[in-house]
């Protein structure tokens, strides 16, 4: 019996990503979440007793960059691929929380 | 009914490097020119790759260090997801499970008078980046909000006490010890008003009742931006909470935590829009930035590199001056600068009271005045001690060195101030103090002979006709100092 997600579930997901979803989309991602779940239940049998936790993918430490201050880019080309922009800022809808 | 204030802080304080914590743009604070300061890697472009600047990350240790933490010798970066349009990434570089340093603490002091001192705790300090700034127009009408991402990527170190602050006032003490310890340290310049040292603070009452401790729901007000603001919205928001539990008897469980703002203008907390789900940023391993095992051998070379500590500055100066404390609270507390400009005088001119009267007094004035900083300010060091150096050498007075000070100062740009200045001063106006006493008993002697009256008053028991003989002394003898005149005249109608 594969794993399905409740629509609450999804929802929450759905809003911490800021994606809009209809009805029939929640259904839809709530089985094919939970089959990504199944997915990780597979690795959670996999024997891991001594294993240190890994948080990096190669064996590499203390990558640094020294204090150097580089070219930015021209504002034009940071503002290039916004959707909208006044020449100088983006543009967003406007924020109403504050912060 | 009685009780107990817990509050804890956390400070963002931005860290003085050249350029971003992740990427080479300058760092500088540039709000007048938006968004010339970003590259790929803080645009969070497609296939950017940050990487560790290695300043930021030894100003953190050295922070750290300074705050008595213990430094992991692993550390890992971590994502913090939210959505917001300041943060380009859609996270923020942050650090979670693993921070740099831990379990700390800071000293303030509570009493200046009996120097009582407290620890408050560091529950640890870690590295993050800072996100963009948004500008609403408050004007209304527009319907879009811009974005700087300047700001975008600089470096930020969060401090977080313990909540172990009892009142609003001893949280502005350990906020304001610890701004003075960051730039001691030269780790940040903490300009409140640019906003490189901003503070949250978590606040909720223990109530006493029938022998119990009651929590209140802990609030935390957001983004103090002044040590008087972090006072007064402590203030105001402990009376809130008050009146809240009488009113309601709502306790810590009852209500999720909120936010709150802080409107200085009518003095009060205000409730902000909960952030729903605030709390869920499913942090994980950032993988495009290699963790880092910090050595010993690197702690013990930041360890002794360490300047002196602003607490222990104190007490140094208050035994090798002979300073009150509330002497050394004020020196120490203007910064190191003026902690500095102190010593230098007080070493040349080997009178440490003195040249502590001076910074107390006039000189503080005069920056006030003036708007100067300590830097700023055109008499320096040396030449000050120059100044103070000719009091007890009997060549000017103490009023007559208050009289080349100002005139010094009156000066005005003319090249750097030197202690020939002061010759030249002294001179124009008259103020050498006669010290050759041969000279001043002639005049003494003259006087004396010029006024019976006030001689046979002297000697019938008045004696304050000798008041009119220092005058007419003090008139023929310019600079000559008062006490020793008196003195003089007393010992030649005693004599006489
Ligand atoms: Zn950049």
């Amino acid at each position: 019996m594969p794993t399905q997600l409740t629509p609450a579930e999804v929802q929450h997901v759905a809003m911490l990503a800021r994606l809009k979803l209809t009805p029939a989309e929640v259904a839809d991602f709530a089985s094919q979440l939970g089959r990504m779940l199944d997915y990780f239940q597979v690795l959670n049998e996999v024997d891991t007793e001594d294993v240190e936790p890994m948080s990096y993918a190669v064996e590499v430490r203390n990558v640094f960059r020294e204090d150097v201050v580089q070219p930015s880019l021209p504002r034009a080309e940071a503002l290039m691929n916004a959707p909208k922009t006044d020449g100088q800022c983006f543009l967003v809808p406007q924020i109403l929380d504050g912060g | 009914m009685d009780y107990t204030v817990v509050i804890g802080l956390e400070v963002h304080v931005q860290l003085q490097t050249q350029s971003k914590i992740f990427c080479g743009c300058s760092a500088a604070y540039n709000p007048t020119q938006p968004n010339v300061q970003t590259c790929p890697v803080c645009l969070g472009l497609p296939g950017a790759l940050p990487v560790m600047n290695r300043q930021a990350f030894e100003l953190a240790l050295k922070t750290a260090l300074a705050l008595n933490c213990e430094i992991a010798s692993y550390t890992k970066w971590d994502r913090k997801q939210y959505y917001y349009p300041d943060l380009p990434k859609g996270y923020q570089i942050s650090q979670y499970d693993c921070p740099f340093s831990k379990d700390g603490w800071l000293e303030i002091e509570m009493n200046a008078e009996t120097g009582e001192t407290r620890r408050i705790g560091i529950i640890r300090a870690h590295l993050e980046e800072d996100a963009g700034k948004n500008m609403h127009d408050e004007s209304g009408g527009k319907t879009d909000s811009q974005v700087d991402l300047n700001r975008a990527g600089t470096p930020l170190l969060e401090i977080v006490s313990q909540p172990d602050l009892r009142s609003a006032a001893e949280a502005r003490r350990y906020l304001e010890e610890l701004r003075l310890l960051l730039t001691y340290l030269n780790v940040s310049d903490c300009n409140m008003q640019e906003g490189s040292l901003r503070c949250d603070a978590n606040v909720n009452l223990h109530i006493h009742q029938d022998g119990k401790n009651i929590p209140t729901p802990i609030v935390e007000i957001k983004n103090l931006n002044s040590f008087r603001n972090v006072e007064l919205a402590i203030t105001c928001e402990i009376e809130r909470q008050f009146e809240d539990w009488k009113a309601t008897g709502r306790r810590l469980g009852d209500v999720p935590k909120e936010t709150r703002g802080f409107d200085a203008q009518r003095g009060v907390t205000v409730g902000q829009r909960g952030k729903e789900e605030a709390s869920d940023y499913r942090y994980f391993p950032d993988p495009d930035l290699a963790p880092v095992t910090v050595a010993d051998e690197l702690i013990e070379q930041l360890r002794s590199d360490l300047c002196e500590f602003p607490a222990d500055r104190r007490k140094r100066l208050a035994v090798t001056w002979q300073l009150s404390d509330y002497d050394v609270r004020v020196i120490v507390d203007q910064g190191r600068e003026f902690a500095d400009y102190f010593e230098a005088a007080a070493q040349a001119c080997g009178d440490g009271k003195q040249a502590c009267n001076w910074l107390t007094q006039d000189i503080l004035r005069e920056l006030n005045e003036r708007r100067l900083t300590i830097a700023q300010f055109p008499i320096r060091a040396e030449v000050l001690a120059n100044l103070l150096g000719r009091i007890p050498a009997r060549q000017i007075t103490n009023k007559s060195a208050r009289e080349v000070f100002l005139e010094l100062l009156n000066d005005g740009g003319a090249g750097p101030i030197t202690s020939s200045r002061i010759d030249e001063i002294i001179a124009a106006r008259g103020l050498a103090l006669v010290a050759d006493t041969g000279a001043l008993e002639q005049v003494i002697t003259a006087v004396i002979d010029k006024n019976p009256k006030a001689v046979a008053d002297f000697r019938g028991g008045k004696q304050a006709a000798v008041g009119a003989l220092i005058g007419q002394v003090m008139r023929e003898a310019k600079g000559a100092d008062a006490q020793v005149v008196r003195e003089l005249i007393i010992k030649a109608l005693q004599s006489g």
